[in-house]
């Protein structure tokens, strides 16, 4: 687990300010950003996977069923996965309601 | 062709080299490029990144987007570092110093990085011929440090160096084509590209990272920011760059020119000028000089891949 | 101990080069250090040294790839001069804070406009905050030593550093010298194989370069600078484990019948054999004069050098750079600086010349050896004097 911003002190740096974490960006919330969520209708869902092709953060997993969902830790509501969904399971929704 | 192979997406690599939780901007097209980028690259490679949005978005302290070794200098010498890993490499395993596991060196940048401030380093290792697959993500401007123009920002478009105003259209010249220059250098393999084009990016660039010597890929990246449109539309545009001609997806292998997807026609590039904030200030008349122009371009283009 | 031949230190520092086995040489060529990387060329042409010449299209790129290839943990070497070194200024800082080791020969010359190819410091003094260990030597013998510690220096895990070696451009760059060559399997047993903790490897994946905004900046400064001071101890160890293994001793500061005397001169590089020549004359004469010759510039060793200068009256200090506008000639103002916090300590006095590859003559020192014991006497207006000018 690495240090967060503001905790690290100057022995924590790795020589050459080298990051060691691969992929420990998982750790950030995205999430927090969102003004629309995803709200899906599975009964439309194909399973196509086009959602989960289309998404810049990569978020949106398969769940046991085998529908596409997107993980709202790191959503950010940008709505693509909503325009490309080809059955239209996807409606993009004000955060909060 | 892959346009409709929209059903095929679960034969896509579950490898995820761009983890996310990165910073990028809500509706990337350009983080959206550089995932469906490294699910073709898989882990096997050392990848070196200009500054720019990527790098920064990527690579806040301490937490890193990067799943496979990754290293970020400076803005202008990606190419020249990119020489330097792959030249280390093919030293240390001529002198028995590291075991020759098939390490594949990519360098990823962004248009500025590119066609302007980079293009000296880029030059260099195309002429030296190193092992190498350079790609250029372009989102037409400056767009991290906040929307200025680049030599690869087209024609009429309005960014904060080249603001439309009283007397100006904003940008007055076309956009470079480089990859017109990258194949100059005749290099084995160069290539158009868009995230709005999934499988014909990550085939081009498994392609592109496995050809001997030097590959160049151009990968048009919609920025809604930068452009002004619509987070949503990011994709949509992508496909619109193509369909109207303006950006054309082709392949040149060996200088052989091959178009890579033909539109039976070519929609009117203003259905793509329209959803974009930055060509808003437009007017008929211009839009009908960036129409012949496109038209143009596209002839020529065509002409070269017969 | 190694054959003694007559060779043009160009071409010794490229042997040097190739004696440390190294994997990447990434170099442009630019006066006068064009000997250095066309004999590697050659060498590498003929198989004599197994290597990588990436013949970059510009200094930038040229430091740029050393980057590259230091950060997979290979051996890495580049040259430079002058323009090149101001080129490729940019990277030398990113290759200090990233921990890179790669060893760089620079020859040194004046800085343009004018455009001037030949010898003095303007170059060195203009990359003396970049985080470099930064070595100065004073003979061909020196450069080629150093060149060999300068690896073993710069991979050793406590140091991780990348590592200049000035040589005055011309003044060495283009002299044939008496050197002793050392022989392969001797430099073999000395510098241990490269090793770099964390190189680039999708065994072990790491990201370098990452973002430092303000709320870490800071730490990193403080963690780089730790590191340089701390590499001094390991500069001397090196130093020391060569003369054991060489019999050829170095030390960051040299002494020349400096132990006592009044008046002492201080120079850094080639002019220090002049100056001898110097202080014997005047010594004869009947002065009372010794020499200090600075050789290990970063990190300053500021111990050595308080003790060196403790119990004379007088220092004169002679540079071959000029900081405009400013305190004087840097070398002297680093020097006043390093000394004014000091109880004993003598009177500095800073004199420019031998800029642009003008000779400083053994008669030149004697002047400003005069002069500046006048001024110490009797003031001056002057932060500081140019000598060798035509008025």
């Amino acid at each position: 687990m690495s240090k967060t911003e503001g905790e690290a002190t100057w022995k924590d740096i790795e020589i050459g300010s080298i990051f060691t974490e691969p992929g420990s960006t998982r750790e950030y919330k995205t999430g927090d950003w969102r003004s629309q969520a995803p709200i899906c209708n599975f009964k439309r869902c194909i399973k196509c996977g086009v959602c989960q092709l289309f998404c810049p953060e990569g978020c949106v997993e398969q769940n046991a069923d085998g529908y596409f969902e997107a993980n709202l830790f790191y959503c950010k509501g940008c709505g693509i996965c909503a325009r490309e969904c080809p059955t239209g399971v996807i409606t993009m929704t004000e955060e909060g309601e | 062709m892959e346009k409709y192979g929209v059903y095929v997406p679960r034969l896509v690599p579950k490898y995820e080299g761009f983890a996310s939780g990165h910073r990028a901007c809500i509706g990337c097209g350009e983080a959206l490029a550089v995932r469906l980028a490294c699910k073709a690259l898989g882990q096997n490679v050392i990848v070196t990144n200009a500054t720019g949005c990527m790098e920064v978005v990527s690579s806040q302290f301490p937490n890193t987007a990067w799943c496979m070794p990754w290293i970020h200098t400076l803005f202008e010498n990606t190419a020249a570092v990119a020489s330097g890993i792959e030249a280390s490499l093919k030293a240390m395993i001529r002198k028995g110093k590291r075991a020759d596991k098939g390490v594949k060196v990519v360098a990823m940048a962004g248009d500025g990085g590119t066609s302007d401030i980079g293009i000296q380093a880029l030059s260099g290792a195309l002429e030296r011929g190193h092992d190498f697959l350079y790609i250029c993500f372009d989102n037409e401007a400056y767009m991290n440090t906040g929307i200025q123009r680049s030599s690869a920002t087209p024609y009429g478009a309005s960014t904060t160096t080249s603001p439309a105003g009283k007397v100006s259209i904003g940008q007055v010249t076309w956009k470079k084509d480089m990859p017109a220059i990258a194949a100059a250098h005749n290099i084995p393999y160069v290539a158009t590209a868009t995230h709005s084009y999934p499988f014909d990016l990550m085939d081009k660039v498994a392609k592109g990272v496995a050809t001997p010597g030097p590959a160049y890929i151009h990968i048009l990246s919609v920025c809604p920011t930068g452009w002004r449109s619509a987070p949503d539309l990011s994709v949509r545009l992508g496909r619109l760059a193509v369909e109207t001609g303006i950006f054309p997806l082709y392949e040149v292998e060996d200088g052989k020119y091959k178009l890579s997807f033909e539109p039976t026609k070519l929609r009117p590039v203003q259905d793509y000028l329209k959803l974009q904030g930055r060509f808003r200030h437009l007017s008929e008349e211009t839009v009908k000089e960036i129409q012949n122009r496109v038209n143009e371009e596209y002839a020529k283009l065509k002409e070269k891949a017969l | 101990m190694g054959q003694r031949v007559g060779i043009e230190v160009s071409l010794a520092i490229a042997e040097a080069v190739k004696l440390a086995n190294v994997d990447v040489v990434a170099a442009y060529p630019i006066t006068p250090q064009t000997h250095i990387i066309e004999h590697l060329a050659e060498l590498v042409a003929n198989g004599e040294l197994d290597a990588e010449y990436i013949p970059v299209e510009s200094e930038h790129s040229a430091m740029s790839a050393c980057l590259g290839s230091a950060a997979t943990g290979a051996r890495t070497f580049t040259a430079t001069a002058g323009q090149g070194l101001e080129l490729m200024h940019e990277v030398l800082y990113v290759a200090s804070s990233m921990r890179l080791p790669i060893v760089m020969s620079v020859a040194n010359r004046a800085l343009s406009s004018p455009i001037n190819v030949w010898g003095d410091h303007s170059d060195l003094m203009s990359v003396r905050d970049t985080g470099w260990i930064q070595i100065v030597v004073e003979n061909g013998q020196e450069a080629v030593d150093n060149i060999i510690c300068g690896f073993s220096i710069a991979e050793d895990h406590r140091v991780l550093l990348p590592v200049m070696i000035h040589a005055d451009g011309f003044y060495l760059t283009h002299v044939i010298e008496p050197i002793y060559m050392p022989e392969q399997n001797e430099v073999d047993r000395f510098i241990p194989p490269s090793r770099y903790p964390l190189p680039l490897d999708p065994d072990n994946p790491v990201t370098m370069g990452g973002f430092g905004p303000p709320y870490i900046y800071t730490e990193m400064k403080k963690a780089q600078e730790v590191n340089i001071r701390a590499a001094k101890e390991v500069i001397l160890e090196q130093w020391d484990k060569f003369g054991k293994s060489f019999g050829r001793y170095y030390h960051p500061v040299e002494c020349y019948h400096c132990e006592g005397a009044k008046t002492l001169l201080l120079t850094m590089g080639s002019t220090g054999e002049t100056a001898m020549a110097a202080v014997d004359k005047m010594r004869g004469g009947g002065k009372d004069i010794g020499l200090i010759k600075l050789r290990l510039w970063r990190p300053f060793p500021f111990k050595e050098f308080r003790q060196a200068v403790r119990s004379a009256e007088v220092l004169v200090v002679v540079d071959r750079a000029i900081s405009f506008g400013g305190p004087g000639g840097p070398f002297f103002s680093e020097v006043k600086s390093a000394l004014y916090g000091e109880d004993n300590r003598p009177k500095v006095v800073g004199f420019v010349g031998g800029l642009g590859g003008r000779d400083i003559t053994v008669g030149q020192f004697e002047n400003v050896v005069e002069r500046g014991i006048e001024i110490v006497q009797t003031g001056s207006e002057q932060e500081f004097e140019m000598f060798g000018v035509r008025e």
